[in-house]
C-alpha cells in the first residue's frame, strides 16, 4: 500500500456493469471509479443495487456484462489463487457483522492472520488486541462473544477483523445503519482516523447524510439501474436530477447541509460531534 | 500495484553491531522471520546500529515484529531504534510502540475458570439437573397448553396440524414403508436358518409377527421419525428463537406454545401411530417374501399361521406405544428448539441433542413398556 504507481491511480474501476435476476434489471450499465486514498460513498434507494455492486466488487457476485477492476485485476478472468491474493488485500466489514458465533472476538480478529500468516499464536492475539483498541473497543470486548455484543461494539468488532490482514482498500456497508447517534459519529471518526493512518481506500454504502457530508470524499447516486450523479456533496446539491435531489430536498438532508455549511463558517469546531447533535433533536 | 520487494524480508549482521532489516516486512512475509526474532540473543552492546533504509513496506503486523525485535535487543543493551527508515514507517513503529507499552500497562484479563476435574463433574451434574428440571417444566407447560385448547377447541388450530400431518407423516411413508421390510426380511432370513434346522418352517409367521407387531414395526419408526421430524422440529424453533420470531409472536400476543409446539404433537399423535401399522404390514410382507423364498412357506400358509398365532394385543400392544414414542419425540424436538440461544452453532448443537435424547429417551421408554407387560402378562 505504500508506493503509489502514478501510472493507474484508479483503485476500483467499473464499466458498462449490468446485471439482471431473471426478469428485473439491477444494473443497466454502470460506470465509476475510485481513486486511492479517497472515502468513496455508494447511495440510492432501496433496491437501487448499491448492495449488489458491492458484491460484485467484492467476488462474491459475478456480473452479467461489463468489466470490474479491484486493485488492477480484472474480476471477470480471475483464477483462484489471484482471487485469494486479491481477497487478501482488501477488507470487508459486513452490515450485521459477518462475526463468527462460535468464536470469541479475538479470535474473529485473529481468524485471518491465523490462516494466512503463519505466525504464532501468541503474536496473533497481540495483533489482534491491538487491533480491536484501534477501533476503540476495551480489552475485556475481545474475550467476549458476538451474541453478547451491542450493535455498535458489532460494528467495531466487525471492522477489526477486516483490518487484520492491514488491507489496502476497506469496504463498509451501512457502517452506521443501526447505532445510536453518538456511535455513529465515533465510527465518522473512525473511518476518517484509518485512513489518515494507512491511506486506506474506503467504499462505503450509507445512507447517513452526515457521514456522507463529513466524511465521504466523493458520493455516487445509484438510481435505474445506472450512476445518475456523481461528486462530493457540495457538487451533488448542485444538480436537479430527481434521484439526486431527494437527498437533499428532504428536511433531514437540508439539515446535514446546513450543518456543513455552519462548520464551514466556522471552522475551527470539531465537525461530526456537532452536527450529530443537531441531527439527535429534529 | 503490491509492492515488488527489491530485498528479501530479511534481518542480515552486516558487521559486528550492526543489523541491517530489508524487504517488505508485512502480514504476509513477516512470518518467516518470526523465529529469528525471537532467537535473537541479547549479545549486542550500546552504539549499535539498525538499519531500516531497506525496508520496503511496513504494515501493522510487521511494525509489530520490529517492535518485538527492538525490545529484544533493548533486553541485553539500553535503547535500540530504527534509523533511516521512511518517515510514514516510522509513524507506523512508534504506534507499535505504544500500543505495546499500553498492553504491559493492562496486562490482558485472564478470566480462570476452575478446570479441576471435581469442578467438571460438579458442573455437568448440576447442568443435567437443570436441564432435567427444565424438561419437565416444558412438558408441564405443553400439558397445561393442552388443557386450555381441550377446554376452548376453537383455539385449536387446525392448519398447522395438518400440515405436520402431511410433512411427518405422508411423506416419510416411503422410507418408513422401505425401512420396515428391509427389516421384516432380515428377521425372517436371520431365523431361517435355525427354523429349517428344527424343521420348523411354518413358525417363522410367529417370529416375523412377533417381532414385528410388537418390537420392531413400532421403535424403528420412532428412531426415524426422531431423526427426521424431531431434527427439524429443533432447528425450525431454534432458528426462530435466534431471528427473535419467537419474542415477536409473543409480543404479537399468540403463545408460542400453542402455535408451534402443541400442532406438532397433536399431528405425530395422529400421524406416529398409523405410519406403525403401515411399518407392521410392510414387515409382514417382507418376512412373508423371505418366507418363501427361504422357507418354502406359501403365503397363503404364512397368512393362514399368522392369524392363528398373533393375537390382537401384539398388534395393539405396538401401536399402543406409539402415542407415547410421539409424544416424546415432538416435545424433546421442541423443547431443545426453545433452548436455543446465540447463533446458528447453537441451532446445531441443539438439534443434534434432540435427536439423541428422542432416540435414547424413546428406547428407555421402549424398555420399561416391556417390563410393564411382562409383568402384566400381555
Amino acid at each position: 500500500m505504500q508506493n503509489q504507481s502514478p501510472a493507474n491511480p484508479a483503485v476500483i474501476e467499473i464499466s458498462k456493469v449490468t446485471t439482471r435476476f431473471a426478469d428485473h434489471v439491477v444494473h443497466s450499465g454502470v460506470d465509476l471509479k475510485v481513486h486511492r486514498a479517497e472515502i468513496f460513498a455508494l447511495v440510492g434507494g432501496s433496491g437501487s443495487g448499491k448492495s449488489t455492486l458491492l458484491r460484485e466488487m467484492i467476488l462474491l457476485q459475478r456480473p452479467d456484462t461489463g468489466s470490474i477492476k479491484v486493485l488492477g485485476v480484472d474480476l471477470n478472468h480471475i483464477a483462484d489463487p489471484a482471487a485469494l491474493s486479491l481477497r487478501l488485500r482488501w477488507g470487508v466489514m459486513f452490515q450485521h457483522g459477518g462475526l463468527f458465533g462460535s468464536l470469541t472476538v479475538n479470535e474473529n480478529v485473529g481468524l485471518p492472520l491465523r490462516e494466512h500468516t503463519g505466525l504464532n499464536g501468541a503474536w496473533i492475539n497481540e495483533i489482534a488486541a491491538w487491533k480491536i483498541a484501534m477501533t476503540g473497543l476495551e480489552p475485556e470486548v475481545g474475550e467476549k462473544y458476538p451474541v453478547e455484543l451491542s450493535g455498535g461494539m458489532l460494528k467495531r468488532a466487525s471492522l477489526a477483523r477486516a483490518l487484520a490482514l492491514d488491507p489496502e482498500l476497506l469496504f463498509l456497508d451501512e457502517p452506521t445503519a443501526g447505532l445510536d447517534p453518538e456511535s455513529a459519529d465515533d465510527v465518522d471518526q473512525l473511518i476518517l482516523k484509518l485512513r489518515e493512518m494507512f491511506g486506506l481506500t474506503i467504499v462505503m454504502i450509507t445512507h447517513d447524510l452526515d457521514l456522507l457530508w463529513q466524511v465521504a470524499d466523493r458520493v455516487a447516486v445509484l438510481a435505474e439501474g445506472k450512476v445518475q450523479g456523481i461528486g462530493s456533496m457540495a457538487e451533488l446539491s448542485q444538480l436537479d436530477n430527481p434521484a439526486v435531489r431527494k437527498f437533499f430536498d428532504g428536511p433531514r438532508g437540508r439539515a446535514a447541509h446546513e450543518q456543513k455549511q455552519n462548520e464551514a463558517q466556522t471552522p475551527a469546531k470539531n465537525s461530526s460531534g456537532i452536527a450529530r447533535s443537531a441531527w439527535k433533536q429534529k | 500495484m503490491t509492492p515488488v520487494p527489491v530485498a528479501p524480508t530479511a534481518i542480515a549482521e552486516s558487521a559486528p553491531q550492526a543489523i541491517v532489516l530489508s524487504g517488505a516486512w508485512t502480514s504476509r512475509s513477516v512470518a518467516t522471520l518470526e523465529a529469528q526474532i525471537a532467537g535473537l540473543a541479547a549479545n549486542y552492546k550500546a552504539g549499535m546500529v539498525v538499519s531500516g533504509a531497506a525496508i520496503e513496506a511496513l504494515d501493522t503486523t510487521g511494525a509489530w515484529a520490529m517492535q518485538k525485535l527492538l525490545r529484544q535487543l533493548r533486553g541485553g543493551t539500553t535503547a535500540a531504534s530504527v534509523e533511516n527508515l521512511r518517515p510514514e514507517f516510522a509513524r507506523l513503529l512508534q504506534l507499535a510502540g505504544q500500543r505495546m507499552d499500553a498492553q504491559i500497562e493492562t496486562p490482558a484479563l485472564v478470566v480462570a475458570a476452575d478446570s479441576s476435574r471435581l469442578a467438571g463433574i460438579g458442573r455437568s451434574t448440576r447442568d443435567a439437573l437443570e436441564h432435567t428440571v427444565a424438561l419437565f417444566a416444558f412438558v408441564g407447560e405443553c400439558a397445561e397448553a393442552f388443557a386450555g385448547c381441550a377446554a376452548h377447541p376453537t383455539r385449536i388450530r387446525w392448519r398447522p396440524i395438518l400440515y405436520n400431518i402431511r410433512t411427518a407423516g405422508f411423506d416419510a411413508l416411503p422410507i418408513i414403508g422401505l425401512l420396515s421390510f428391509l427389516l421384516g426380511i432380515v428377521v425372517a432370513y436371520q431365523g431361517s436358518g435355525q427354523l429349517r434346522q428344527y424343521a420348523a418352517n411354518i413358525f417363522v409367521a410367529d417370529l416375523v409377527g412377533l417381532s414385528m407387531l410388537r418390537e420392531f414395526a413400532p421403535l424403528i419408526t420412532a428412531i426415524i421419525i426422531a431423526g427426521r421430524s424431531g431434527s427439524s422440529y429443533a432447528a425450525q424453533i431454534g432458528t426462530m428463537a435466534v431471528t427473535e420470531e419467537i419474542d415477536a409472536m409473543r409480543t404479537i400476543g399468540i403463545a408460542p406454545l400453542e402455535m408451534l409446539v402443541l400442532p406438532k404433537i397433536i399431528a405425530l399423535l395422529i400421524a406416529l401411530p398409523l405410519l406403525t401399522v403401515f411399518a407392521d404390514l410392510l414387515g409382514v410382507f417382507g418376512g412373508m417374501l423371505m418366507a418363501r423364498t427361504r422357507l418354502d412357506v406359501g403365503y397363503v400358509e404364512f397368512v393362514d399361521r399368522f392369524v392363528k398365532s398373533i393375537s390382537i394385543t401384539d398388534f395393539l400392544v405396538g401401536i399402543g406405544k406409539a402415542p407415547v414414542f410421539a409424544a416424546i419425540i415432538a416435545m424433546v424436538g421442541c423443547f431443545q428448539g426453545f433452548r436455543t440461544e446465540g447463533g446458528a452453532d447453537s441451532v446445531g448443537r441443539q438439534t443434534t441433542r434432540s435427536v439423541v435424547q428422542a432416540s435414547f429417551l424413546v428406547i428407555v421408554a421402549d424398555a420399561l413398556f416391556s417390563i410393564a407387560f411382562s409383568t402384566l402378562d400381555l
